[in-house]
C-alpha cells in the first residue's frame, strides 16, 4: 500500500490521471467479477462432481451452442468497449494543448536535467506551475532512459536520436516523484527526480532566484544532491560504490596503476569531469563521464563544498 | 481395440528403455526419444535450479533499500542471468523437449520420433548454446535485462553478441526439434489415430513447433545485424552510429512475442490432458482448444508491438497492435471456460496433477486478465516496466507454463520411470507452491501499480513491505519446489512401482505401454478406435479395477483383454 492508503493506483494529481484512473479500475473489477465467477464454478465442480466411486464413468454433455457463442460474444464486446476507452484517453495523453508551457529534458546517467524557456538549467528537481499545462520535450544523452511520474500517470521512452515528449497538468502542489523506468546501467535505479508543483507566482519567483548567486558551498551541495553524487558518493565516511568525499579534500589518493596524488582543486575538476583518468585504488571504474556539461561556477560550487566536508 | 491393455497389469516387463543396456555411451549417443527426453529433463532441471537460485539471491537483495547482500553491478546481473536461464535454458525448451520428445511419439502409436539422430543433434546443440550463453559472462558483463535493448547492451562490450549467439543456437535446437515433430505428427499416426482423434497434448505441441521454425530465425538475423555493427560499425541500432535503437525493439520482439506462445501454447496442451484424465470426460470444446492453438500460433506474429506503447513508435501503430492484442485474447479466454466446463458432470479425481491443473486455472487467468488490463493504451502507459509486468508475466510464465509443467511432470512421471511419488508429499508440495507462488507474484502487481519500477536494485521505503512479503514468498515457494525435488528422487528408490495406468487415462502412452515403456514402445502397433477422452467407449478400463488410482497399492494385479 502507498503512503496514501489507496491499495492500487496512487492518488491523482493531474487532470488525466482520474481518466486513467477510472479506465483501470473498470478494467479491474470487471475481470476481479469474472475471475470470481469462473473460479466459484471450478471449485463448485470440483467439489460437487469429486469422484465418489472409482469405477464411475460419466457420459458425455451436449455442449450448448448458446453458451458457446455468448462465450465468444460477450467478452469480444467488452474488450471493444475497453479498446476504445483506452484509445480515447490514449489520444489525450499523446495531444498536447498549444498552450503548453515547455521544458526541455536531457536524459544522462544518471540523472536529468530540465531547460527552462529562459534558459535556466536545473537538475532532478523540476519545478512546474500548477493549473498549467506543461509539455516535456525529452532527448537523451547516451542510452535509452524513461521518463515516469506515477502520480501523473504519464511516461514515454527517453531516447538517444529523436525527441519524445509528453504532457500534463498538475492540479495540487506537492513534491511527485520521478523515476527512470529504461535499464541504463549500474545506478538505474537512483536516476530519480522529482516535480515540485508550485502556485504561479511561487513558480515565477523560483525561476527568477535561480538566475541569481548562491555562494558556492551551497551551489555545490545543491550540484551535488541534484546530480545524484550521493547514489555513489556518501557525505558521511561510509563506502558505497565510489570513495566517500568526507575527509577527501587536501588527502593523498592512491590509483589503481600505482600513481597518487593529492586531492586539490585540479584533482577534483579531473575527477569530475574526466573519471576515467585516475582511478581510486580499490574502486571500479564506474564513475560515468557524463558531468562534462557542468558548467565552471558548478564546479567551483562542487569544490567548495567538498572542502566544508572535513 | 485391438491388443493387449496392460491397463492394470501391476506387472511391469522387466526389461525397458531405462534398463536394456546400461552404459553411460548408451545414454549419451542414445537414439531413444524416451532417454533424449530425459537428458532434457536433467538439463532443463539444472538450468531451472541455477535461475531459481538467481531469483532467491535477487529477492533477498530486495529485502531491505539500498545494498543487503550484493552491490548493484552483482544485482543488474543476477537478474539478467535468471532470466535468460529461466526463459531460453528453462522455459522454451522444458514442455516440448522434455515432454514433448518423451510422450509425444507414444501418444502418436509410433515407435520414435521422424528423425531420431536430428534428435539427438537437437540436445547437444542446445548444451551448446547454454555453454555459449554462460561464457558471455566470461566475456563482459550481461545486464539489464533479457530484453538487451540497444544501444546499452551494445555499449558494454562484446557479451551481446555471445548471449544472442547463444540464444540463437538453442534456438537452433528447437527449430530441429520443432520439425521433428511436425513430420512425426503428420506421418507417424497410428492406424485410426485421426487428426480429431489426437490428444490436444498433440495438438499443443505441433502448435508450438511452427512457432518454434517460423520465429526462432528473427533472434538469427539480429545477431547478424548486431554483429556487423560492432564489428564493422554499419549503423543499424546504436544512434551514435546512425542507427535506431527503436528498430531493435521490433526485431527482439518480433521475435520474443511469439516466444511467449512457445512458452505458453505447451502449457495448455498438458492442462487439456489433465482435465480430460482426472474428470474423466470429455474436454469441452475439443475442436476449438485444438484449432484455436494453431491460430494463436500464427496470430502471435501480429502483436508484437504490445510491447512498444511508449517506446517511441508512432501511435497508430500502437492502436492497432493494441487492438490484435484483444482479439489474440478472446480465444485464450474461451479455452479457460472449456477447462471449467470440462469438469462439469464429470467425476473428479484430485490427485497431484490434477491440483497442478486447478492452481493453473487460478493464475494463468491473472495472468490472461492483467495482460488484458496491459493491453489497454492508456493505462499501459501508466503500468509499462513497472513491477504490475514483471508480475503479469511470472504469472503468465510460472502461473501458466510452470504450473502446468509440474503437473504433467507428475502425470508422467510413473511413465517415464517406472514409479509412483508419494502423493501425500505431492499434495503438500502443491500447496506449498501455490501458496508460495502468489506470495511472491501478488504483493509486485500493487508494487506496480503503485509506481514501482522493474530493475530496480534500489527502491523507496515506501515499497518495503510488499518487497518484504514478495522475498518470503519465494522462500515458501522454493521450499515447495526442494520438496517436489526431493520426493521425486526419492521415488526412484523407493517409489511403489508403478501400474501401466495408474491415473485410468486413455491416451496410448498410458493404454498401450507399460511403465517404464518398452525400448521400442509398444510390441504391437496400436489400433485407434475412439477419442482421446472418449472414457465412455472404454469400460474395459474402469470395470474390473478400481479405476486408475495413484496409489498403487490399490490396483488389483489383474490384466484385462480388450
Ligand atoms: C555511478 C556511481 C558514481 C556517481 C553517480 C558519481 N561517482 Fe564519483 N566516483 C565513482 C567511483 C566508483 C569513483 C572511484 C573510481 C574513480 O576514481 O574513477 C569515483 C571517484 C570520484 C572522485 C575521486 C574520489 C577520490 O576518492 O579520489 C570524485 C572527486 C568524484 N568521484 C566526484 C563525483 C561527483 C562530484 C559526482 C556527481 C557530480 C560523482 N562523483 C558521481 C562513482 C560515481
Ligand atoms: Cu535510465
Amino acid at each position: 500500500m502507498g503512503e496514501n492508503g489507496n491499495v492500487w493506483m496512487p492518488d491523482a494529481m493531474s487532470t488525466v490521471a482520474s481518466e486513467v484512473d477510472s479506465l483501470f479500475y473498470f478494467v479491474l473489477w470487471t475481470s476481479t467479477i469474472i475471475f470470481a465467477l469462473v473460479i466459484l464454478a471450478k471449485v463448485y465442480f470440483a467439489v460437487r462432481f469429486r469422484r465418489r466411486d472409482p469405477a464411475e464413468v460419466p457420459q458425455p454433455i451436449h455442449e450448448s451452442k448458446l453458451l458457446e457463442t455468448a462465450w465468444i460474444v460477450i467478452p469480444t464486446i467488452l474488450v471493444l468497449i475497453v479498446f476504445t476507452w483506452g484509445f480515447k484517453v490514449f489520444v489525450k495523453l499523446n495531444s498536447p494543448p498549444p498552450d503548453a508551457y515547455q521544458i526541455t529534458v536531457r536524459g544522462k546517467q544518471w540523472f536529468w536535467e530540465f531547460q527552462y524557456p529562459n534558459g535556466t538549467v536545473v537538475a532532478n528537481e523540476m519545478h512546474v506551475p500548477i493549473g498549467q499545462p506543461v509539455k516535456l520535450l525529452m532527448s537523451s544523452e547516451d542510452v535509452l532512459h524513461s521518463f515516469f511520474i506515477p502520480d501523473f500517470r504519464v511516461k514515454h521512452d527517453v531516447l538517444p536520436n529523436r525527441y519524445t515528449s509528453l504532457w500534463f497538468e498538475a492540479t495540487a502542489p506537492g513534491e511527485y516523484q520521478i523515476y527512470c523506468t529504461e535499464y541504463c546501467g549500474t545506478s538505474h535505479s537512483g536516476m530519480l527526480g522529482k516535480v515540485i508543483v508550485q502556485t504561479e507566482e511561487e513558480f515565477a519567483a523560483w525561476l527568477n532566484e535561480q538566475s541569481q548567486d548562491l555562494p558556492p558551498a551551497e551551489l555545490g551541495a545543491n550540484v551535488f544532491r541534484q546530480y545524484n553524487c550521493g547514489v555513489c558518493h556518501s557525505v558521511d565516511g561510509t563506502r558505497i560504490v565510489g570513495p566517500t568525499m568526507k575527509g577527501l579534500w587536501g588527502a593523498e589518493r592512491q590509483f589503481e596503476d600505482g600513481g597518487t596524488a593529492v586531492a586539490d582543486e585540479n584533482y577534483i575538476r579531473e575527477s569530475v569531469l574526466n573519471p576515467g583518468a585516475h582511478i581510486v585504488a580499490t574502486y571500479p571504474n564506474a564513475m560515468p563521464a557524463t558531468f562534462g556539461s557542468l558548467s565552471a561556477k558548478q564546479l567551483d560550487g562542487l569544490i567548495a563544498f567538498i572542502q566544508t566536508l572535513e | 481395440m485391438s491388443g493387449t491393455t496392460l491397463a492394470h497389469s501391476a506387472h511391469q516387463p522387466e526389461v525397458n528403455y531405462l534398463n536394456h543396456t546400461k552404459t553411460l555411451k548408451s545414454w549419451l549417443f542414445t537414439l531413444d526419444h524416451k532417454r533424449i527426453g530425459l537428458m532434457y529433463l536433467g538439463a532443463v532441471a539444472l538450468a531451472f535450479l541455477a535461475g531459481g537460485i538467481l531469483a532467491l539471491l535477487v529477492r533477498i537483495e530486495l529485502l531491505a533499500p539500498g545494498q543487503t547482500i550484493m552491490g548493484p553491478d552483482a544485482y543488474n546481473q543476477s537478474f539478467t542471468l535468471h532470466a535468460v536461464l529461466m526463459i531460453f535454458a528453462f522455459i522454451i525448451p522444458a514442455v516440448p523437449a522434455v515432454m514433448g520428445n518423451f510422450v509425444l511419439p507414444i501418444q502418436l502409436g509410433a515407435k520414435d520420433v521422424a528423425f531420431p539422430r536430428l534428435n539427438l543433434a537437437s540436445f547437444y546443440i542446445y548444451l551448446l548454446g547454454g555453454v555459449i550463453v554462460l561464457s558471455a559472462l566470461f566475456v563482459g558483463r550481461i545486464d539489464g535485462g533479457w530484453t538487451f535493448y540497444a544501444p546499452y547492451s551494445e555499449r558494454v562490450g562484446d557479451s551481446i553478441l555471445f548471449v544472442t549467439l547463444g540464444v540463437f543456437v538453442m534456438g537452433f535446437s528447437s527449430i530441429l526439434t520443432g520439425l521433428n515433430f511436425i513430420v512425426t505428427v503428420h506421418k507417424m499416426r497410428a492406424p485410426g489415430l485421426t487428426w480429431t482423434r489426437l490428444p490436444l497434448f498433440v495438438w499443443s505441441i505441433y502448435s508450438t513447433s511452427i512457432v518454434q521454425v517460423l520465429a526462432t530465425p528473427v533472434i538469427g538475423i539480429t545477431m547478424v545485424l548486431l554483429f556487423l555493427e560492432r564489428a564493422l560499425k554499419i549503423g543499424i541500432f546504436d544512434p551514435a552510429l546512425g542507427g535506431d535503437p527503436v528498430l531493435f525493439q521490433h526485431f527482439f520482439w518480433f521475435y520474443s512475442h511469439p516466444a511467449v506462445y512457445i512458452m505458453i501454447l505447451p502449457a495448455f496442451g498438458i492442462v487439456s490432458d489433465l482435465m480430460g484424465t482426472f474428470s474423466r470426460h470429455q474436454v469441452s470444446g475439443y475442436k476449438f482448444v485444438a484449432l484455436s492453438s494453431v491460430a494463436i500460433a500464427f496470430l502471435g506474429f501480429m502483436v508484437w508491438g504490445h510491447h512498444m506503447f511508449v517506446s517511441g513508435q508512432s501511435a497508430t501503430s500502437s492502436i492497432v497492435f493494441s487492438l490484435i492484442t484483444y482479439l489474440i485474447g478472446i480465444p485464450t479466454g474461451v479455452k479457460v471456460l472449456n477447462w471449467v466446463t470440462t469438469m462439469y458432470r464429470g467425476s473428479i479425481w484430485l490427485q497431484t496433477p490434477m491440483l497442478y491443473a486447478l492452481a493453473f486455472l487460478f493464475t494463468f487467468s491473472i495472468g490472461g486478465f492483467t495482460g488484458i488490463m496491459l493491453g489497454v493504451l492508456a493505462i499501459d502507459v501508466h503500468l509499462h516496466d513497472t513491477y504490475f509486468v514483471v508480475a503479469h508475466f511470472h504469472y503468465v510464465m510460472m502461473g501458466g507454463n510452470v504450473i502446468a509443467a509440474l503437473g504433467g511432470l507428475h502425470y508422467w512421471w510413473p511413465k517415464m520411470t517406472g514409479r509412483m511419488f508419494n502423493e501425500t508429499a505431492g499434495r503438500v508440495a502443491a500447496a506449498l507452491v501455490f501458496i508460495g507462488f502468489n506470495l511472491t507474484f501478488f504483493p509486485q502487481f500493487i508494487m506496480g501499480s503503485q509506481g514501482m519500477p522493474r530493475r530496480y536494485y534500489d527502491y523507496l521505503p515506501e515499497f518495503q513491505g510488499m518487497h518484504q512479503l514478495s522475498t518470503y514468498g519465494s522462500w515458501v515457494l522454493a521450499a515447495g519446489l526442494f520438496l517436489i525435488l526431493g520426493y521425486l528422487l526419492w521415488s526412484l528408490v523407493k517409489g511403489e512401482r508403478a501400474t501401466a495406468n495408474p491415473w485410468g487415462a486413455l491416451t496410448l502412452e498410458w493404454t498401450h505401454a507399460s511403465s517404464p515403456p518398452d525400448m521400442h514402445n509398444f510390441h504391437d502397433t496400436p489400433v485407434v478406435t475412439r477419442g482421446p477422452y472418449d472414457y465412455h467407449l472404454a469400460p474395459e478400463l474402469f470395470v474390473t479395477s478400481p479405476g486408475g488410482d495413484g496409489a498403487a497399492e490399490q490396483v488389483h494385479p489383474t490384466e484385462t483383454k480388450a
